[in-house]
This record gives C-alpha cells, structure tokens and sequence, in this order.
C-alpha cells in the first residue's frame, strides 16, 4: 500500500520533484529568513502570476513568462528594498498586486478551458513533466554552487551589509545574484505548492531550524532535510486521503514547526 | 595642552572642507579634520548633529556633496580597506545564528573569489584578534548569548582581524554596562599603542577621561588636536547637550544656554 504508488510515472516525477525543491528551497529559504526578505519572496511569488497570464495568453509555455516575472520582479524588489530598506514595503506591495492584477486579466482574455492555471495558484505536483524536472534539477546546481562559491560572503552580507560593503566585497553583485536565486527558486516551488503558499514552504524549514542550530550552514542542511521530509509525507498523505497535495504539505510543516516550537520553548526554560 | 605635538607623523583620514547631507538637508558643514598616526580622537555630539553621517562619508558610503574625503592618501572607497570599522551593536541582530569565531572571521574576507577556506594566516589573525579583546573563551559560543560590552568587543575583534591602520568605533559603549564601559576604553588605551583610532560618541563621560584629543561635533565640526574642550569648541558648545559641557569643563558655564540645546543654524 505505502509503495505501489511509485509504479506510476506521475508519482515517481512527483516524488523527484519534492526532493529537488526541498532541497533548494532549504538553501534559498535561509538566505531569505536571515535576510529578513520573506516579503519580497511573496511579492515575487505573486507577480509571477502575471507572467503565466501573458505566457498563456499569447500561447507559450506558462513557466517561461513565470521565469520572466520572477527574476524582473525580483530584481525590481531587490533594488528597491536595497534603496530604500523598510520602506520599500510599498512598493513591493504595489509590484506584487501589479502582477497578479495583469495575469487575472490576461487569463479572462484569453478564450477556452483554463481550469490547469488553478494549478500555478494552488500547486500541482501530479502535474510535473520531465521538462519540469530538467528545469528543478539545473536551479538546484544553480543554487548550491553558488552558496558553495560564495558561503562566506554571503553570511557576512546577510549579518552586516554595511561592514561588507567597507570591505569591498562586491555586495550589490551578490545580492542581485541571491535575489535572482530567490525568484527562479519560487518559480520551482510554485509547481509543488502554488504561488500563494511558496512563502511557507521558503520560510517554515528554515525556522524550525533556526530554532536548534546557530549556524547558516546547518541551517540550510537541516531546512532541506525537513523540506524533504514534509514533502515527501505530504505527499504520500494526500494520495492515501485524495487531498490537495500542496496543501497537506504546508499543513504539515505547520504542525511540525508548532511542534518545534514547544520543544524549543521547554528546552530554553530556565531552571527552577 | 596639545595631546600629539608630533605633527611629523602620517596623515591617515584627511577631510578638507566637507558638506554632506541627504537631499535637501545639509547635515554636515564645512567640516576639516585631520587624523594623524598615533592619534585617539573623541569626537561628540548630540543625536542628529551628523555624527553618522560623518562616519559615513569617511567610509565612502556617503558622497560629500563639497570638498575631499582622503583616507591613507586614497579616495575613501579605496582606503577604506585600512579602516578597522566597529558599528553600533544593533540589538535586532540578536537573533543572527552565528558563532563569535565566525563572526571574526568575516575581517578575514577579500574582495574578488578565493574566500571558500580560511588559511593558516586567518586562522592565526582571527585567534590573535579573540586574544586582543580577550574573547578567545568564547570563540565558539553563539553571539546570542553575549552581553552588549562582549558583543562590543567581537566586534573590535573582527575590526582588528582586517588588520587594520585605523580603528573607527560609531558610539562604541552605547549597549554597554558602566564597568564593562571602563573595561572597553582600557582596551583602547592599549590598542592605540600600534592602531589610531576615531571614536565618535555622545557619551563625553567616558571619551574625557582616554582619548588623548577632543573634538565636538553638531553640524559643524570643532577640533584642534586640544586635550579638553576649548572656548572655540563652546562657540559651537552650546549646541551640544549640557551633560556634556557640564561633564567637560569643571564650571557651569553654560547653565544659560540650556533653551538652545538642539538649535540648529
């Protein structure tokens, strides 16, 4: 019963595909946490709905104009963040609903059965197709080399952009480089749980994480792991109860990080 | 009452007529100031009298809008790198997860690639550093659970790791305990035997007692390599905050001034 739905091919690719964007959602989500930029992570997640919208409706593939609205809107939100810090919250604010706004609209002009968008809003990981997987597996090399190149750099950036910047350590390329990281990884993770709980799976591995462990590595091993878990589980789940997939997912990663919570909270008490 | 009288040592930071400000609001006016090797200069000044802004002209990361910024003889974005920089402790990034070694670690990063290992050159400047603030128990510990004055003094660490020629300290006992302060401005004393240093403080209490020169700054900047305050710096003085002019000068000179705190010309 627990394996026989891997004999299938939608399965199998399913299964592929929550182990390749926990992995990088694990890394990605890190970086996002420790950066405080889970707003412009969301901003991007639903911006992107504007590139599917006109992507469809001109009649090309949707995760390519999904490709394009992310990393544009994320590197529009970078800068802008970058700029003005704290009140560039507006404005991300504005790109965000911009974006959903022009793919709503796009999507009602466009003629015919449009039921398989839903999937771009709620995730649709049965729906994942070998060109997907190609797709998840080159962002994930992507990702991890260029943590693995710049992990340094990186940590010192997310800590304390200012005394980076004074050492001249290149801090504007870099951080266009993780946001852009940030946006294809969303792209990724749309397919698994949709553009609307993208945050969650982003955030939520690595604040359980965060929890236990005071290292940015760690953390990002650790966030991948329960990604993997969580997905994985999640998805076995929704096939042996016939519910949404992505939904069960974020659910889950709801209760563990409650879960974890508690634990942490009984571990930092202090002694009586 | 000269505090250096070797005017033949090496100009380090050199600001020659500077005016700064953000759009249309000057924060800093035709300020001058020089720094000499050996030197350890306080300089006060209220809250919004430019004191960050002047910090941050120095490290490049705010164009004069009027006048030259030189730092070791270079533009500021290049000389810089002789500057050990210590921000303020902001208590928001407590909740960084990150040990103290890699924390000090990060004055070891160069521009350009080649960061993915420490050498055994790092690893001996990051131990030699811990030692100088003598931080090297807590090497491992996670910075969470430091208190503000050993917070302060990771920080003076990963300064000191870039080996720096100046050290640069932004309200350096602003999160600090009273006898962690004294502890801190020790430290100083005996760093500045191989290192300059500018600290840039509100708190004259403690920057009186170890710099060897004092300057004020609100908008305008008063300097003139004096030990103590001087009746020019108390043309401007009465600008700066009374607990400082009390604390500065043994007399009550300027009880009368006490409306015009926080004027700005």
């Amino acid at each position: 019963m627990f394996t026989d739905w891997l004999t299938y091919d939608f399965m199998r690719n399913a299964l592929m595909a929550s182990l390749l964007v926990s992995v990088a959602c694990g890394v990605i989500g890190t970086l996002v946490v420790l950066n405080r930029i889970v707003f412009i992570s969301g901003g991007i997640a639903h911006a992107a709905y504007g590139g599917v919208g006109i992507a469809y409706h001109l009649g090309f593939d949707p995760m390519i104009g999904a490709i394009g609205f992310s990393v544009l809107s994320a590197l529009g939100m970078g800068l802008a963040h970058r700029r003005q810090g704290q009140r560039s919250d507006t404005v991300i604010g504005v790109m965000w609903a911009i974006g959903m706004a022009i793919g709503i609209i796009s999507l009602s002009l466009s003629p015919g059965y449009k039921a398989d968008l839903m999937s771009y809003l709620f995730g649709s990981i049965l729906a994942v197709s070998v060109v997907d997987l190609w797709l998840m597996a080159l962002i994930v090399v992507m990702v991890m080399a260029f943590v693995a190149l710049f992990y340094r750099k990186l940590l010192s950036l997310s800590f304390d952009e200012t005394f980076s910047t004074v050492r001249n350590l290149a801090v504007t390329p870099l951080y266009l480089a993780m946001i852009t990281l940030i946006g294809l990884t969303v792209v990724i993770s749309m397919r698994v749980v949709g553009l609307i709980m993208v945050i969650a799976l982003l955030t939520i591995p690595p604040a359980i994480a965060n929890l236990f462990l005071k290292n940015m590595g760690k953390i990002m091993a650790a966030a991948s792991a329960i990604a993997v878990v969580s997905s994985i589980l999640g998805l076995m789940i929704s096939y042996l109860l016939n519910l949404p997939s992505g939904a069960v997912i974020i659910l889950l990663l709801g209760v563990f990080y409650l879960l974890a919570a508690m634990a942490s909270a009984v571990k930092h008490q202090p002694a009586r | 009452m000269s505090g250096n009288p070797e005017r033949f040592s090496r100009l380090l930071i050199d600001l020659q007529d500077v005016w700064a400000g953000y759009e249309a609001d000057t924060v800093l006016e035709q300020v001058t100031f020089k720094l000499y090797e050996g030197d350890f200069v306080g300089l006060i000044g209220p809250n919004g009298g430019g004191k960050t802004t002047l910090i941050k002209v120095i490290l490049g990361l705010v164009e004069p809008s009027r006048g030259q910024v030189k730092v070791m003889g270079l533009p500021a974005k290049e000389g810089r790198r002789f500057i050990g920089y210590v921000p303020q402790i902001q208590l928001d990034d407590k909740a960084f997860p990150i040990s103290v070694w890699d924390v000090v670690s990060m004055g070891r990063l160069k521009s350009g690639f080649g960061n993915l290992k420490l050498s055994k050159t790092d690893k001996q400047a990051i131990a030699i550093a811990l030692e100088q603030t003598g931080m090297e128990d807590f090497a491992n510990r996670s910075i969470n659970e430091l208190s503000g004055g050993q917070r302060q003094r990771v920080y003076i660490s990963r300064a000191l790791a870039t080996e720096p020629k100046i050290l640069l300290l932004d309200e350096p006992t602003a999160s600090v305990d009273p006898h962690a302060t004294t502890q801190i401005y020790d430290l100083f004393s005996k760093l500045n035997q191989d290192i300059s240093i500018l600290l840039i403080s509100h708190d004259m209490t403690a920057i009186s007692t170890y710099v060897k020169t004092i300057g004020c700054i609100n908008h305008r900047l008063v300097y003139h390599n004096e030990k103590a305050l001087t009746p020019e710096m108390l043309a401007i003085g009465y600008e700066c905050p009374i607990d400082l002019i009390a604390h500065g000068i043994p007399h009550r000179v300027l009880a009368e001034h006490d409306q015009e705190v926080g004027h700005v010309h």
